[in-house]
Order: structure tokens, then C-alpha cells, then sequence
């Protein structure tokens, strides 16, 4: 099958593709790397009758730095991430997150705006994000900005984009040196989305923990008390029933192999960080 | 419907064709271009035979439209060969039976040469890694990451 059919614009600056979105009469929609977008239009899942490609604005390409803070803009690859092409500021977690998603073909085009702006709860960048704080810039006709990624998403598939504005780029805080990390996904087979993605934080010295399951029915969950015990040093079969029961609370809709199924990627993500 | 011109080089050759902006490149390459060596398998970004190399990057071609690679440059399993010489990957396919149908095998070959590209002594689970997009239904990966790494060896030799 081949998508329906739709004009094409590829547009110079972000004010260029803003004007684009902002005047396209019928259904307008950005493409970055389009390796979510293609394969929707080609299914018909996704009507459109305007498509932009941002993928010429260098400025979606770029990455600042900060003592606090590394910018990514839109654009950034995810091979970009693989290959160590652009700075990190997470111990090496983005560097992991984004070689285990899908294949290198996909992650040549594939890009950190586009997989937030889709919000697919079962994505990688978007359980780490949450994961670590990010925010994500979005630029519109009346300026710029700037949101926590919780309140970015606002469900599956969900997020506060407005229709005249694009994500220009994700702010991602520095990890103290110390910090330890774990990322346990579970995939039917190497590449596919995750059936479960636990990521895990930890630094001892700073007090620090934070634990969060994603790729549910819904958007990413942080797991405080998993996270308490987690720094307090409980142990594996402990850390398990603490985490069990506060998905119980927390996602109540699970199904006893679901529940199960999450808990051991969590504790999984648990173990490797403190290992 | 409205058709867009578009200009790229293809296994070094200068092409301007017409295409609609729905036209995936993969579709455009073999319907408009008659370039049929890439295979389609899935059109969804899962099985690889429909890779090419665009601007040097490893691409599904399915998952991109043909608009798309305006000013680019791109090879397809039509321009791996020089002439009648084989690249060493072709070589060792065919030598160590990387195939047997042959219906996944330009997908492979392109997506070899890529990492090769990047690469010139990847381990096994590199080669394993880089080619996980990329589904065979009948050989069985052995033979192909053997035949991988027998072609690095070759391009290595080569370059001594
Ligand atoms: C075979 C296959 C396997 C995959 N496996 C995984 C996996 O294991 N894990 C995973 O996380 N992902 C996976 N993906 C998805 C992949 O990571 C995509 O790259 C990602 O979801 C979308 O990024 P993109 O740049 O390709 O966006 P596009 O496909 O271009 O766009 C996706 C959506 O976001 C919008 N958009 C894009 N950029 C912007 C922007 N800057 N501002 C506003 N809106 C924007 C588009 O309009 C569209 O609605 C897989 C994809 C394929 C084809
Ligand atoms: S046809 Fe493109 S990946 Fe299968
Ligand atoms: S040789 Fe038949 S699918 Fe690979």
C-alpha cells in the first residue's frame, strides 16, 4: 500500500517550517526522520495532506552545552547518540538507550523530537527521558517554551504540541560523575519496541535515587518508594515486593503476567545500577 | 497528481526524474528508475531488504520518500560491483553461500558495506549488532556474518 496522497515542503529555517504549519490549510504534520511517520502514511494510519521536512534546518541539528545542562536539538539521531557523535552528559545511558533502539538503518534517520513528539509509551527516549529530568523546547508562532517532559506528555501518544508548533530541541541535565545507571528492556527480539523498560538512577553519595517502568499501557511512572529502597540497600527479594506492590497502586489495570513482567524489569534495571 | 522533480546521483550517475511526494524511495527506484536489485520485504523498516546507502548513511528505502533524497547521493546493490569485478562482499556470499534465494541478499551487501565503511575489523557481535534489521527466512545468519567477516579480511589484505 502507499500513502494517500499529500503535497511536500521542505522548509529552510523553523520560522519557515512555522509559517508552513501555521498557513497549511487541511492537515498539516512535520517529518524529521520519518521512521515512525513513513511506515503510519504508508499504512494509512495517518492522514496528511501537508507534510514539512524540517530535516534541512541545521539549527535542529545542533547540541550546546552548558555546565548544568546539554541542549539536543530535534534532529539529533539516534546513531548520533550510538556513536558517541555528540556529547553526553548521562554516564553513557543515552549512548545505550538509543543502540538498543530498532536497527542502525532506522537509527540513521530516526531522531530524539521525532520519538518524543510521537510519544509512543512503549519508546525508549521517552522512559528515559523522564528517567532523567529532561524538558523538551518547543518553538510556535509566538515564541518559545519550555516544558518538563511530564508535562509534555500528556498520555499515549499524547503531548502538548500545539498545531503550529515544533519541538526545536530537548534539554537533558548533567548526572553527577558518580551516578550509577541500570536499563532493562524486555523485546520479543532485538530492535522491536519494548514490552517493558525499567531505567534505574543511583548515587549513594548524593543521596540520589529515582526509578521508572515505561513501555506500559500508559506514559512512564516514576516508582518512589522502589526508588527509597532502592538507595536505602534492600535487598533483591525485598526491592521486588516493594516494587510489585507499588505498581499494584499505581497501575491497577496490570494483569498478573504484566505485573510480573515489570516488576522484573524494574528490579532488573535496580540491580544492574547498584551492581 | 502532482509530480516534484528531483535531481540525485545514483551509483554515480546523474539522475533528474519526476516522482509524487508519496512515492517512497524504494518505490521510485525500482517502478520510476527500474533499479529492481533493492527488494521490497515489509515496507514498515523491518527486514532491511530495501536498504540503500543515502549520503553515506545505511537507509530503508521504504521509509523514506523519493522527495527526500533531492541533491543526494545514493548506492544501491546495482553500484557495489566496479564493472564485472565483484565487491569482496558479493565474492564471499557467494563463495561461502550467504544465500540461498537470494531474495534478502542486496539488503545484506548494502548494509555489509556500510558498516565495513565505519568499520574495517568488527567483531562478530558487531557484525551480529549492525545487522539485526536485516531478516533472512532461509540461509541462516552463520553464513552470512562468516561471509562478513571473510570479506573484511579481504578489504583489510587489500589495504595493507
Ligand atoms: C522497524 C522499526 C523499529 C523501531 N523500534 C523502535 C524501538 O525499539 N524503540 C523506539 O523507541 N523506537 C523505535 N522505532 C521508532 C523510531 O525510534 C523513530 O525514529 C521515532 O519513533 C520517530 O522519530 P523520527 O525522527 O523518525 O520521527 P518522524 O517519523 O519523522 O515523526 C514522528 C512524529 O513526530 C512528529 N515530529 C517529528 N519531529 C518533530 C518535531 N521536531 N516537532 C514536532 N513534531 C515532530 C511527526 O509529525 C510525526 O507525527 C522503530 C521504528 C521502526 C521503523
Ligand atoms: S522493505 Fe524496507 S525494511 Fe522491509
Ligand atoms: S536467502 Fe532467502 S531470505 Fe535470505
Amino acid at each position: 500500500m502507499k500513502p494517500a496522497p499529500f503535497s511536500y515542503y521542505r522548509a529552510t529555517s523553523i520560522d519557515d517550517a512555522i509559517t508552513a504549519l501555521s498557513g497549511a490549510d487541511g492537515m498539516a504534520a512535520v517529518l524529521a526522520g520519518g521512521q515512525s511517520l513513513v511506515p503510519m502514511l504508508n499504512l494509512r494510519l495517518s492522514p496528511v495532506d501537508h507534510l514539512i521536512d524540517l530535516r534541512s534546518i541545521a539549527a535542529l541539528s545542533r547540541q550546546e552545552e552548558t555546565p548544568e545542562a546539554i541542549c539536543y536539538g530535534a534532529l539529533t539521531t539516534h546513531a548520533a547518540f550510538e556513536d558517541g557523535a555528540v556529547p553526553d552528559g548521562t554516564n553513557g545511558l543515552m549512548r545505550y538507550a538509543a543502540s538498543h533502539i530498532a536497527y542502525r538503518a532506522v537509527r540513521n534517520r530516526g531522531t530524539l523530537g521525532g520519538a518524543l513528539a510521537l510519544a509512543d509509551p512503549a519508546a525508549d527516549w521517552l522512559t528515559t527521558a523522564v528517567a532523567l529530568d529532561a524538558s523538551v523546547t518547543l518553538t510556535g508562532p509566538d515564541g518559545q517554551r519550555c516544558l518538563a517532559i511530564t508535562d509534555f506528555v500528556v498520555g499515549p501518544y499524547y503531548t502538548q504540541i500545539a498545531e503550529d508548533e515544533i519541538i526545536d530541541s530537548v534539554v537533558v541535565p548533567r548526572r553527577s560523575a558518580a551516578e550509577r545507571w541500570g536499563y532493562y528492556k524486555v523485546a520479543p527480539k532485538v530492535g522491536e519496541y519494548a514490552k517493558s523498560l525499567a531505567v534505574a538512577l543511583i548515587d549513594p553519595a548524593k543521596a540520589s535515587a529515582r526509578l521508572v517502568i515505561g513501555a506500559w499501557s500508559d506514559v512512564p511512572l516514576v516508582l518512589k518508594a522502589g526508588a527509597s529502597a532502592l538507595l536505602e540497600g534492600v535487598k533483591q527479594h525485598d526491592l521486588a515486593v516493594i516494587v510489585q506492590n507499588e505498581l499494584d497502586l499505581k497501575m491497577p489495570s496490570l494483569s498478573p503476567a504484566e505485573r510480573r513482567l515489570h516488576t522484573s524489569s524494574v528490579v532488573r534495571a535496580a540491580e544492574q545500577a547498584r551492581s | 497528481m502532482n509530480r516534484q522533480q528531483v535531481t540525485a546521483t545514483i551509483n554515480g550517475e546523474h539522475k533528474e526524474f519526476l516522482c509524487e511526494p508519496r512515492q517512497s524511495l524504494l518505490e521510485v527506484l525500482r517502478d520510476e528508475l527500474f533499479l529492481t536489485g533493492t527488494k521490497e520485504g515489509c515496507n514498515d523498516g523491518n527486514c532491511g531488504s530495501c536498504n540503500v546507502i543515502l549520503d553515506g548513511t545505511l537507509v530503508n528505502s521504504c521509509c523514506i520518500f523519493g522527495v527526500e533524497a533531492n541533491g543526494g547521493h545514493i548506492t544501491t546493490i546495482e553500484g557495489l560491483s566496479k564493472g564485472n569485478e565483484l565487491h569482496p562482499l558479493q565474492q564471499t556470499f557467494l563463495e561461502g553461500t550467504g544465500m540461498q534465494c537470494g531474495f534478502c541478499t542486496p539488503g545484506f551487501l548494502i548494509a555489509a558495506s556500510a558498516l565495513l565503511d565505519e568499520n574495517s575489523e568488527p567483531t562478530e557481535e558487531e557484525i551480529r549488532h549492525w545487522l539485526v534489521g536485516n531478516l533472512c527466512r532461509c540461509t541462516g545468519y552463520d553464513k552470512i556474518v562468516k561471509a562478513v567477516q571473510d570479506a573484511a579480511l579481504i578489504l583489510r589484505e587489500r589495504a595493507l
